[in-house]
C-alpha cells in the first residue's frame, strides 16, 4: 500500500510527458516541411549577369567585396558592414560606413535568391544592390569615375581576363558621377554619352563580380533542419536534433496561433515582400516611408533590369514589371527579413528598433498601430511561456 | 484497504479533474477566424452575368513566391469568345489587410476568348482574392476569384 503514492505520481507524470510528444498533425509536419532548409530549391542563373557563375567573376568581387580601397577615403569596403564573422552583418542599429546610416545592415546568407534588395527593395538585382553603397556618401561615398580609375590602376589585368578591353580612360574626369557632390556632378555632364557609358559599363562590372561573389554566401543548417528532417522521415531526433517541450510548443505556435508563418514562410523564412508592421520609426533619423518611397528609386536606376547594362533578355524583369507602384499598403513596408541567423544578430527590425527577440515578439503581439499607414498585424493574446516558447524556436534558426 | 480505496479515489478525482481542465481549455479556446471554406471554382459567371470567365494557371500549377501567367478565358453565354476586352486586375487577402504583392496585367490575346494575365505572385499561404474589371463591346463586368494556397 506504501508504493501507490509513487505509482499515482508516476501515472500522472507519464500522462504529463505524453502532452510534450512531439505530435503534429499532418498539416503542421507539411508546413515544417516546407520551412526545412533541404526545400531550398537550388540557386536559379541570373541571365541579368552574364557573369554571375563565373568564377573568376567571383574572385575578383570577394577581392572588392573586403578592398577599402572601393571607398572614398580608403576606410571602408562591404565587409565593413557586412562582416564575414557576423553574419555578414555588423550588430548595429543604424550601418555605419564614411557616415551614419539610417538602416541596419542586412545580413547575405541567401541573398542572390532576393528578387528586392534593401529594406524597402529600392534595388531589382544583387549587382545593381552592390553599386549603390558605394556612392552612397553615408557609406562608401565614391563616385563611379573614380571607382573605374582604381579598377584599371588595381585590378586591371583580372578585370580585362574576364570582361574584356577596358575603355580608354584619356580625357576623362577622375571624379564624376551623376550622383555625386556638385563638382562631380558637373564633371558628369560636362563627358559626352559615350564616356559616361564606357564608366557605366565598368562600374555595371563591378557590382557583377561583387554579386558572383555574393551568390555563395548561403544559409547553412541549424538545429531546426536536423529536427524537421527527422521529423518528416519519421526518424528518433537524436542528439541536438531533439527539440525541448519548450521549442516545440514555440514552432506550433510559430506555424500556428501566432501566425508568424504566414509571412516568415519556405525555407528562407520570408515571403520576399514588403509589410508594414507598425514598427516605429527612430526619433533622431530622417523621415522613412519604405517602401512607398523606393518605388522611384528602382524605376529611375540605369541599372535595373529594363536598363541599358542587363544581360540577356527582358524576360527576366517580371519583378520590376509587375511592380506594384502606387498602393497605402506600401506605406512604411519594410522586407520580410530571413530569420535563420537571427537569435544571435540582434537589433532587430529596418533601424534597429528592438534590442531582443523578446521585444520583437512583445512588438508583434501588442501590434500597435503603425504611425502612418497601415499596419497589416492583428493583437495576439500570447502569456508569458508562449512568448519564451517562440523565442527558444527561433534560437533553433541559429544553432 | 481503506487506504487502498482512499488512493483509487484520489486517482479517480484527479483523473476527472484532468478531464475537466481539458474540457475547459478546448471549449474557451479562441475559434479559428476563418470564414466559411470561400468558392474556389476557376469558372464563374460574371456579376452582371454578361460573361462566364474561368481563370487558371498558364502551367497548370500554382507556385508560391513565383511570378506566374494566368489565363483568363472570357465567353458569352452562348459560348463565343469575348474579344478586344479590356481588363483591370485587383486584389488581395481580405484576412490580411493587403493588396496583392504585384500588379498583374493582361499582356497578350491568345484567340479564342483567352487572355494572358502576366505577374501573378502569391507571396504567402492563405486566401487570395483576385478582381477583375472587364471592358468589352457588350459591355463592362467584374468578377471576382478566389485562390486558396
Amino acid at each position: 500500500m506504501r508504493h501507490f503514492p509513487r505509482v499515482l505520481t508516476l501515472m500522472v507524470a507519464v500522462i504529463l510527458a505524453g502532452c510534450g510528444e512531439p505530435d503534429f498533425s499532418d498539416t503542421e509536419k507539411k508546413t515544417i516541411a516546407s520551412l526545412a532548409l533541404s526545400a531550398l530549391p537550388s540557386l536559379k542563373p541570373d541571365t541579368t549577369n552574364r557573369f554571375a557563375d563565373v568564377p573568376a567573376a567571383a574572385a575578383l568581387g570577394s577581392t572588392l567585396f573586403f578592398d577599402q580601397g572601393m571607398s572614398r577615403d580608403g576606410t571602408v569596403s562591404c565587409s565593413t558592414c557586412h562582416k564575414i564573422d557576423r553574419q555578414f552583418q555588423d550588430d548595429l542599429p543604424q550601418a555605419v560606413g564614411v557616415g551614419h546610416t539610417n538602416r541596419r545592415t542586412m545580413p547575405l546568407a541567401g541573398v542572390a535568391r532576393d528578387p528586392w534588395f534593401f529594406w524597402d527593395g529600392r534595388r531589382d538585382s544583387l549587382w545593381a544592390q552592390a553599386l549603390t553603397p558605394l556612392e552612397n556618401p553615408l557609406e562608401q561615398a565614391g563616385n563611379r569615375a573614380a571607382y573605374a580609375h582604381y579598377i584599371k590602376a588595381r585590378f586591371g589585368e583580372r578585370y580585362e581576363r574576364i570582361f574584356g578591353p577596358l575603355p580608354d580612360f584619356a580625357g576623362m574626369p577622375l571624379n564624376a558621377s551623376p550622383l555625386g557632390n556638385d563638382a562631380e556632378k558637373a564633371a558628369w555632364n560636362a563627358m559626352s554619352g559615350a564616356q559616361r557609358d564606357a564608366i557605366n559599363g565598368v562600374y555595371a562590372n563591378i557590382g557583377k563580380a561583387i554579386a558572383a561573389f555574393e551568390r555563395s554566401i548561403e544559409p547553412a543548417p541549424t538545429r531546426f533542419d536536423r529536427f524537421a528532417l527527422d521529423l518528416v522521415t519519421g526518424a528518433e531526433p537524436k542528439g541536438d536534433a531533439a527539440f525541448s517541450k519548450e521549442e516545440i510548443l514555440g514552432l506550433k505556435l510559430f506555424i500556428g496561433k501566432a501566425n508568424c508563418v504566414t509571412c516568415h514562410d519556405g525555407p528562407r523564412f520570408t515571403d520576399n515582400s514588403f509589410h508594414n508592421t507598425g514598427v516605429p520609426p527612430v526619433a533622431d533619423l530622417p523621415p522613412d516611408r519604405g517602401r512607398i518611397d523606393a518605388v522611384a528609386q528602382v524605376e529611375a536606376d540605369p541599372f535595373n533590369c529594363l536598363g541599358a547594362f542587363r544581360d540577356g533578355d527582358a524576360s527576366a524583369c517580371g519583378e520590376l514589371r509587375f511592380m506594384v507602384k502606387d498602393a497605402p499598403q506600401l506605406i512604411r513596408a519594410y522586407k520580410t527579413p530571413s530569420l535563420r541567423g537571427a537569435a544571435t544578430r540582434p537589433p532587430y527590425m529596418h533601424a534597429g528598433q528592438f534590442s531582443s527577440l523578446d521585444e520583437v515578439v512583445a512588438h508583434y503581439a501588442k501590434a500597435a498601430p503603425s504611425v502612418e499607414g497601415t499596419s497589416e498585424i492583428h493583437p495576439l493574446e500570447l502569456s508569458d511561456r508562449e512568448r519564451a516558447a517562440l523565442v527558444a524556436f527561433l534560437k533553433t534558426l541559429a544553432e | 484497504m481503506a487506504s487502498l480505496w482512499r488512493y483509487l479515489l484520489a486517482g479517480l478525482g484527479l483523473a476527472a479533474l484532468l478531464v475537466g481542465i481539458l474540457a475547459v481549455v478546448y471549449l474557451t479556446a479562441p475559434r479559428s477566424s476563418q470564414p466559411a471554406v470561400p468558392d474556389v471554382s476557376r469558372t464563374k459567371n460574371t456579376d452582371n452575368g454578361l460573361f462566364v470567365a474561368s481563370f487558371s494557371p498558364e502551367r497548370g500549377v500554382v507556385r508560391q513566391g513565383e511570378l506566374e501567367s494566368w489565363l483568363l478565358t472570357l465567353k458569352t453565354k452562348a459560348g463565343a469568345p469575348v474579344e478586344g476586352a479590356a481588363i483591370a486586375i485587383s486584389g488581395g487577402m481580405p484576412q490580411h489587410n493587403h493588396g496583392l504583392p504585384t500588379s498583374p496585367q493582361a499582356t497578350d490575346y491568345l484567340g479564342d476568348g483567352r487572355y494572358r494575365i502576366e505577374g501573378v505572385k502569391f507571396t504567402m499561404s492563405g486566401w487570395w482574392q483576385l478582381h477583375f474589371a472587364i471592358s468589352a463591346t457588350a459591355g463592362s463586368d467584374t468578377v471576382l476569384f478566389n485562390v486558396v494556397l
